[in-house]
């Protein structure tokens, strides 16, 4: 009965154009920003920010990156985990190397530099497709991390080989180091995402979107009309790479504060995060959000419904967490191949005619 | 003779050479796909290729459109020798196209896929986009309204909002010329408009191509199998038979050539 866009008359091709086109969407969009800039910060504590805040932040700025290079121009990538580990070793390069600047700024720049490394490493997909780049990004993701653990000027000749996050302020708030209030390290990414996601939105849905969507679909005929492949595919992956890099910036820097990199950076992570926008849906920057959230969430709800409430053994629950994400990603290939964007835009056409349905 | 404004009987005006295809040559290894032909498309004609099947069409309309580079031969576009060229460029001077089986983007909507068709349009850089404030968005609705007046003109109205792998055969078809006008070219390809479409969708598209050259004046190059519509619509026709011309003129011309009629029916060999 709310959801209505009876009467909801545009007159302008703005209006048309906008992101969220019907008005009850719109209140929710900014309903939702309110919650989490206002409510949440104060109510948020160690446990909430670490295990699900957080990394849900961080990972969802990941599976945007990732999405616009897979769900919207078509080219999979398996080398996200060596791109974070390149956003990360950027990130910490420059904070040692500039300790004056701002942490903000670092992070950006650290985006700058994985999309510039991701062009490179995207070069081969002009000329290979499919399963074949799938394997070429393969290639970054073993020879990044290997890189990283090699050269030890990359982590400044420490002993550990490990990069350590120094202390930085944000606007006179600790947001990295072991001091750091929970409600700063969710703000710093919540900021980030929120501008990432809008970023994303207003690419993808102007002309650099749509020739990527072109040569997503069919790039003979993307090429016909005026799509330059190289121009598309390269801006596909440095737009990708940078929110990638960001991601990875803020992986290392707020959530975890020390970071080996074999470890943190791993193909696990390449995986984990093309299941996110597998489970959340290709082409859709929503999508990108709740497949983080929802791989983000489920262990943790597992672990609370088993563990706290249950009382079966913890390593059990581990394992049935792995086995029920296997199921869980087979059952969405199957079902529902569009993934929980598609279940949403199906549960809100249902809702427009409910409970009048003719 | 050729350089000159002619006036047809039904009052369009025909202007100088716009295209000129002279002595191409295509090889594929060793199978002669085009042999040595020359014609030329004149500015707002319609201009038929035709032929049996295997006789070089579409590789003739590839070679205009940049897909194949021919071995031998010049390609003339606009009074200029035009040089061995990528299709993104080809697009960029004016030249848009449809293909045989149907070639749009099914995951985008009706409206996307024919505001991708102005892409070459379009010069907002990625930093404008990403903020879509002020220029990239004047531009998006600027564009926008090019789009809905191809949208009115072609009457698919309904559809504009639906994502084009649901929509049927016919209207597929629609919405690729759509796409193909969305760039206002100077020429228009058109692979086989007509293939596959019940005798109530030709004549929709009859009309719509027609129109297109009617009131655009659009020069419009086609690929025909059906010689009703090709006779009805077209000012001049190539006929071409296993990669050579066979004929050339008008379609009353092209009729009464015996060559041409012999590559249709068969010839009785003695």
């Amino acid at each position: 009965m709310l959801y209505r866009e009876a009467g909801d008359f545009k007159t302008s091709y703005e209006a048309d154009n906008q992101t969220f086109p019907i008005a009850f969407d719109r209140y929710r969009y900014w309903v939702v920003l309110a919650v989490a800039f206002l409510v949440i910060p104060f109510m948020i504590n160690d446990y909430w920010a670490n295990a699900i805040f957080v990394p849900f932040l961080i990972y969802a700025i990941a599976a945007i990156g990732l999405n616009i290079l897979t769900g919207y121009c078509g080219q999979v990538s398996l080398g996200t985990g060596g791109f974070m580990a390149v956003g990360a070793y950027a990130c910490y390069k420059l904070m040692t190397a500039f300790p004056d600047t701002s942490i903000v700024i670092h992070i950006v720049l650290a985006g700058g530099i994985t999309a510039a490394v991701g062009t490179a490493f995207g070069l081969p997909s002009l000329r290979i497709k499919g399963f074949y780049l799938a394997v070429a990004t393969l290639a970054a993701q073993f020879f990044l991390v290997w890189l990283f653990n090699k050269v030890s000027w990359f982590y400044n000749y420490s002993a550990s080989g490990q990069i350590n996050a120094p202390e930085r302020f944000v606007a006179g708030f600790a947001v990295t180091g072991p001091n750091t209030a929970p409600a700063a390290q969710y703000l710093i990414c919540l900021v980030f995402l929120t501008l990432c996601a809008l970023i994303a939105r207003n690419l993808t849905r102007g002309t650099i979107g749509r020739s990527w969507m072109a040569i997503r679909d069919m790039d003979i005929a993307a090429e016909i009309i005026g799509v330059n492949p190289l121009k598309a595919k390269l801006t596909a992956f440095a737009v990708s790479s940078f929110f990638i890099g960001i991601s990875g910036a803020l992986f290392f820097a707020v959530y975890l504060g020390a970071v080996e990199v074999g470890e943190a950076f791993g193909i696990q992570k390449s995986f984990l995060v093309l299941f996110m926008i597998i489970i959340g849906g290709l082409g859709s920057i929503f999508g990108s959000l709740a497949g983080a959230a929802f791989l983000i969430l489920f262990p943790v709800a597992w672990k609370v419904l088993a563990v706290d409430l249950l009382g079966w053994p913890t390593d059990l629950v581990v394992h049935q967490q792995f086995m029920l994400i296997g199921a869980l990603i087979m059952f969405f290939l199957i079902k529902e191949p569009h993934g929980l964007a598609q279940l949403w835009r199906l549960a809100k056409e249902k809702l427009r005619l409910w409970p009048f349905p003719y | 003779m050729l350089d000159q404004t002619t006036v047809t009987a039904d009052g369009r005006t025909i202007g100088g050479v716009l295209m000129d295809m002279r002595g191409i040559t295509l090889r594929f290894g060793g199978v002669e796909a085009i042999k040595d032909i020359s014609f030329d498309i004149r500015e707002g004609e319609i201009r038929a290729i035709i032929g049996p099947n295997g006789a070089g069409k579409s590789s003739m309309l590839n070679v205009i459109s940049g897909f194949y580079h021919p071995q031998d031969g010049e390609v003339w576009f606009r009074g200029e020798r035009r040089p061995a060229m990528k299709p993104y460029q080809v697009a960029r001077l004016g030249i848009a196209r449809t293909f045989q089986n149907i070639a749009l983007f099914e995951g985008m909507t009706v409206l996307d896929n024919i505001m991708t068709g102005r892409l070459t349009q379009m010069k907002s850089g990625m930093l404008a986009q990403a903020i879509w404030r002020g220029k990239a968005e004047k531009e998006e609705v600027a564009n926008r309204e090019k789009v809905e007046q191809i949208i009115d003109f072609l009457e698919i109205q309904a559809i504009r909002k639906t994502p084009v792998g649901r929509l049927p055969y016919g209207l597929k078809k629609r919405v690729e010329l759509a796409r193909a006008l969305a760039a206002e070219p100077k020429l228009l390809l058109l692979d086989e408009p007509m293939a596959g479409m019940n005798v109530e969708e030709k004549e929709d598209m009859s009309r719509f191509i027609l129109d297109v050259n009617d009131e655009f004046g659009t020069t419009i190059a086609l690929i025909e199998h059906d010689m009703g519509v090709v006779m009805d619509i077209s000012d001049r026709v190539v006929v071409m038979d296993y990669g050579r011309k066979i004929g050339d003129g008008t379609p009353d011309e092209v009729r009464g050539n015996q060559e041409v009629i012999d590559a249709y029916l068969g010839v009785a060999h003695d």
